[in-house]
């Protein structure tokens, strides 16, 4: 009886905020009597992605201190008003409500997961607020949304596999075992990738859908066919940890296929674990190396310093607490576009919101550097959605080590939607 | 061999909310946050003893639960007591609880899913697949616990008191029974036995916050389906749901097994209300 | 009479209260009261017959998609998709009635959990039909009233079909049918006795149920502009049977204040503490050991007796 309630919480910064702008502020800057730009966070503090959540508040958190230290935007200091929508869609629909009639906010930004982002998305568009959602859903792009729908921070789940495939067939194997969650964001990675890796000559050779309310898998283990050479898995909540568990049970030390992850399976969690050393060896997609590599940008160490993940991807105060580290750089890189979008379209007030969405739309391009730590993006005005390089790491000795980086041409493909054409 | 660890959980959880049930006739919403606490105490006693991995476990094994009862028992002295244990106000009271609970969790241990090392790693291996000789533990060692649990109720002064109190609360304290003694040592003794069924399974699965969800729901099917206040049949009712969607799924896709194996133990209790093995006025 | 005095009387503040409330607030009151007739819903069966289903998610998911789906497929206009989603979710109670009524007491509860534990699966199953988790977007609320804009069309729809619900509601509470669901819920064996078909009674009982909670779930959809599986959780079995027990089960007006009590308690409980689920919880403890009867029923046994 998880959520029954959708719990929420106000985070007006103005109190904690005003001090961290007073003292944090650089020295001489002032701000004037400038009313600040507010900008609403739909936060998932509690339920089933309050995992994400911590992270992507923490993450707003140094991104908001690193504008405001810079100067704001437009001259105006900036505030983040955050708010609970307990992972539910019926609640985050209430919080988009909250955020833009009550707090007043100028935007929303931060969801996380798909359900929720639909959900709230629709009573976005009939407020007419920017909605810019950091949740990797292949949703916007497909056109389901609306014009005041965007996701300009993270690459979608689409474009995330279809750029695995070349790499996996050509180094791991051609016959492919699929292990996915029965429901939507599965699908999604059903469907591409098994398109994806037959475009590159190779074959999915079982599909195996776990339930959504399964919290034990080792019957289902036995299905994976034993000429599988490379076994696929990808799953989502607190019951991922189990899953890698029981598949090492199940191989043991025998011999087993070569093993291909998404990362999502271990957000939050070490990858060191007793029980998960089975990993050993084993491939992950990672969108943004959670461990600090050797050639790690300037802009990369700046911005781990900056959220206070330590160079194993833990916070820097408590090395259990491990980040949602592909998924949490959306949260600063949206924050980068929002300052350069309401830059870019002169932003004063909520007249302006539609200036806003027309300045983003126009944007094409993204470079590397502070704003955008994760690296280079393309930006497509018509879909709404961004594409950038994805990873794949090797665990060695309990890391997650980068052994390739995809182009982002690899992920990119036809237009389903041109939102620039809709209407406000 | 899977569905005999989800069996010999689930009975331990059931046979802790049939306690409850049985004897207090309080539907305990809260039953699945004692179990998730039991789970999370167990980190937490893990972390903190440290040392080998055994010795830790054994520790968390011996105090979680006991820590858990109390906490049980707590809230029966300040909330359900109070009550009266009227069915309806327990119900809200109980989701009170299970809110106030799931927010100690998320403040004190947080949002993510952490395991506990099990005492040992052995693996029972064949040539085709592994199995972990934990898990054989788990189901050797639940099984002591029903036993146990059985022997506390049909043997000792204590069981007997409580036994008498589930038939008929009114010549018990005519009998001078302290019926509030009993609540409380009943309330404590469920909660315990969900704690043991959760510290069992923490280096299995891991400990996380909303995971009480899954076995409050499945508790409270194994202890219907199985006739209320009937030990026997909870546990028989335990083995039939861990076998039952295990099976289901053999034949078809998983999400259809779940539904299916759901309408069926529906099906159970719509053409015999009283459960498997309850008394015709349940 | 004074009655239904008090009972238009309500209805007359909400009148004024959605056209002169703040924006927030005001569409924060169209949801309540679309939530509300859900609980009134669940107050019939459970507040007055004494059926304590932990099923009505079920029901109110079989009004969102029955609304959802013949407008998504089948270009349905949207007043007649309400209908349709009103009579889904009496279709689904009736079935679900005739085989669970076979139980009851906590048996009773188990197997409608159970149900509406299958409905949602079912609902992920046909993922590509439902949209599964993430569910399906709904035109705007706009065009459910041409000419008036979304936010006037949403109040208006909300406010009718609150107004429907409680003054049937009240009249049903009122009528012979009404004092033999309160004579079975006291008393089934007697009922039986005197010559009742309990059994054609409380199913009739659930079928009504049913048909609010569709209702409220179809109208949600369509106002809100969203359907999707999650409403077929648990959670939205819980909801009601709490804004019952708060607003007080058994009085007609009791799922409004409950329904409306619930919603700000956790919508300000954010704006305080961070801890809002530790919030809630001590809101609810405290509720029931000092009002236990709810908040109406608490004032009803005090003060105003002849309270329906």
């Amino acid at each position: 009886m998880t959520n029954l309630i959708t719990p929420t919480r106000r985070t007006l910064l103005k109190g904690m905020g005003a001090g961290l702008l007073a003292s944090a502020a650089l020295p001489g800057h002032v701000w004037g009597q400038a009313a600040p730009i507010k900008l609403g966070f739909q936060l998932h503090r509690t339920g089933i992605g309050a995992a994400y959540g911590r992270w992507y508040e923490r993450t707003a958190q140094a991104a908001l201190k690193v504008v405001n230290d810079a100067g704001g935007i437009n001259g105006r200091p900036v505030e983040i008003v955050f708010e609970d929508d307990a992972t539910d869609p019926k609640r985050g629909a209430e919080v988009v409500e909250k955020l833009a009639s009550q707090a007043g906010c100028d935007l929303i930004f931060g969801p996380l997961f798909s359900h929720v982002v639909i959900g709230s998305a629709p009573r976005a568009g009939e407020l007419k607020i920017p909605y810019l959602v950091c949740s990797e859903g292949y949703h916007v792009a497909s056109g389901m949304l609306n014009r005041w729908t965007m996701q300009p921070g993270i690459t979608d789940v689409r474009a995330q596999v279809s750029s695995m495939a070349p790499w996996v067939t050509q180094n791991l194997g051609k016959k492919v075992t699929m292990v996915y969650p029965d429901y939507a964001f599965g699908y999604d990675h059903r469907d591409f990738f098994t398109e994806a890796v037959k475009a590159q000559g190779g074959e999915v050779i079982a599909q195996i859908a776990i339930p959504p309310t399964e919290t034990t898998f080792t019957r289902y283990l036995p299905q994976i066919p034993t000429e599988t050479e490379v076994l696929y898995h990808v799953m989502v909540g607190p019951a991922v940890l189990t899953f890698v568990k029981e598949l090492g049970d199940f191989y043991g030390s025998g011999a087993r296929p070569q093993i291909f992850g998404f990362i999502d399976s271990l957000e939050a969690v070490d990858t060191a674990s007793p029980g998960l050393e089975f990993l050993e060896g084993t491939h992950f997609w990672e969108a943004h190396n959670r461990v600090k590599q050797a050639d790690a940008s300037e802009a990369e160490t700046f911005y781990r310093a900056a959220v206070g993940v330590d160079d194993n991807g833990a916070s820097v105060s408590d090395a259990a607490d491990v980040a949602t580290y592909s998924h949490m750089f959306s949260v600063w890189e949206t924050l980068s576009v929002i300052k350069k979008g309401m830059e870019a379209a002169g932003y004063q007030g909520p007249a302006d919101r539609q200036k806003f969405v027309e300045a983003v739309e126009a944007m094409t391009t993204f470079d590397a550097g502070q704003d955008h730590p994760q690296g280079a993006k393309v930006f497509n005005g018509k879909t709404h959605q961004v594409f950038g390089h994805q990873f794949i790491s090797k665990v060695e000795g309990g890391k997650l080590m980068r052994v390739h980086q995809t182009a982002i041409e690899d992920g990119q493909y036809a237009d389903a939607v041109d939102y620039s054409t809709q209407s406000f | 061999m899977e569905s005999a660890v989800t069996a010999a959980t689930l009975a331990l959880t059931a046979v802790g909310l049939s306690l409850v049930f049985g004897v207090m006739r309080v539907v305990n919403v809260a039953h699945g946050e004692f179990f998730m606490l039991g789970a999370v105490s167990a980190w937490f006693i893990t972390t903190w003893v440290g040392g080998p991995a055994w010795a830790s476990f054994l520790v968390a094994l011996a105090v979680a639960p006991l820590f858990v009862a109390a906490l049980a028992a707590l809230a029966d002295r300040i909330v359900l007591k109070r009550l009266d244990y009227e069915p309806e106000a327990t119900i809200v009271a109980t989701i009170g609880l299970m809110y106030i609970f799931q927010q100690a969790a998320l403040s004190f241990y947080g949002p993510q899913a952490m395991p506990v090392e099990p005492p040992f790693n052995f693996r029972i291996q064949l040539p085709w697949f592994g199995y972990s000789a934990y898990k054989l533990s788990v189901i050797l060692f639940a099984t002591l616990v029903l036993i146990g649990v059985w022997l506390f109720l049909t043997r000792t002064k204590a069981g007997l008191v409580m036994r008498a109190t589930q038939v008929d609360r009114e010549t018990a304290q005519a009998f001078g029974i302290d019926v509030d003694r009993v609540y409380a040592g009943v309330f404590a003794l469920g909660a315990g036995l969900a704690a043991i069924a959760a510290v069992l399974i923490v280096p299995i699965q891991q400990a996380h916050y909303l995971m009480g969800h899954d076995p409050l729901l499945l508790a409270f099917i194994t202890v219907i389906v199985g006739g209320l206040g009937s030990l026997r049949g909870t546990i028989i009712a335990a083995v039939f749901i861990g076998l039952s969607d295990g099976l289901i799924a053999f034949f078809w896709s998983p999400t259809l097994a779940k539904i299916l194996a759901t309408l069926l133990v529906a099906m159970v209790l719509v053409f015999r209300p009283q459960g498997l093995f309850g008394a015709k006025q349940a | 009479m004074r009655i239904w005095t008090l009972h238009l009387f309500t209805l007359a503040v909400l009148a004024v209260l959605l056209a002169t409330l703040p924006p927030y607030h005001a569409t924060n009151l169209a949801r309540i009261l679309v939530l509300a007739v859900f609980a009134i819903g669940y107050n019939l069966a459970f507040g007055y017959t004494g059926l304590l289903s932990l099923g009505h998610a079920l029901f109110f998911a079989a009004g969102v998609y029955g609304a959802a789906l013949p407008i998504t497929y089948l270009g349905l206009p949207q007043l007649p998709a309400l209908v349709a989603g009103l009579l889904a979710g009496g279709l689904v109670a009736g079935v679900t009635g005739l085989l669970a009524l076979r139980t009851a007491g906590v048996s009773f509860m188990i197997v409608t959990l159970m149900f509406a534990q299958a409905g949602y699966l079912t609902l992920l199953y046909f993922g590509p039909v439902t949209g599964g988790d993430e569910g399906l977007v709904l035109p705007d609320a706009a065009a459910l009233l041409p000419g008036l804009s979304a936010d006037v069309a949403r109040a208006t729809i909300a406010y009718a079909l609150f107004s429907a619900a409680l003054l049937s509601s009240l009249a049903l509470v009122q009528s012979r049918l009404g004092r033999t669901l309160v004579a079975i819920r006291e008393n089934e064996d007697r009922s039986r006795m005197l010559g009742y078909n309990t059994f054609a009674v409380k199913l009739t009982a659930l079928v009504l149920s049913g048909l609010f909670s569709g209702a409220a779930g179809a109208a949600y959809a369509l106002l809100f502009g969203y359907a999707g599986a999650s409403f077929a959780t648990i959670q939205y079995s819980i909801l009601p049977m709490l804004w019952v027990l708060m607003g007080g089960a058994g009085t007609v007006l009791g799922p409004l204040v409950g329904t409306a009590a619930m919603f700000y308690l956790v919508d300000i409980a954010g704006s305080y503490t961070t801890a809002t689920l530790l919030f809630v919880g001590v809101a609810l403890v405290l509720l029931i050991l000092f009002a236990p009867k709810g908040i109406l029923g608490t004032i009803r046994e005090r003060w105003l007796t002849w309270l329906p």
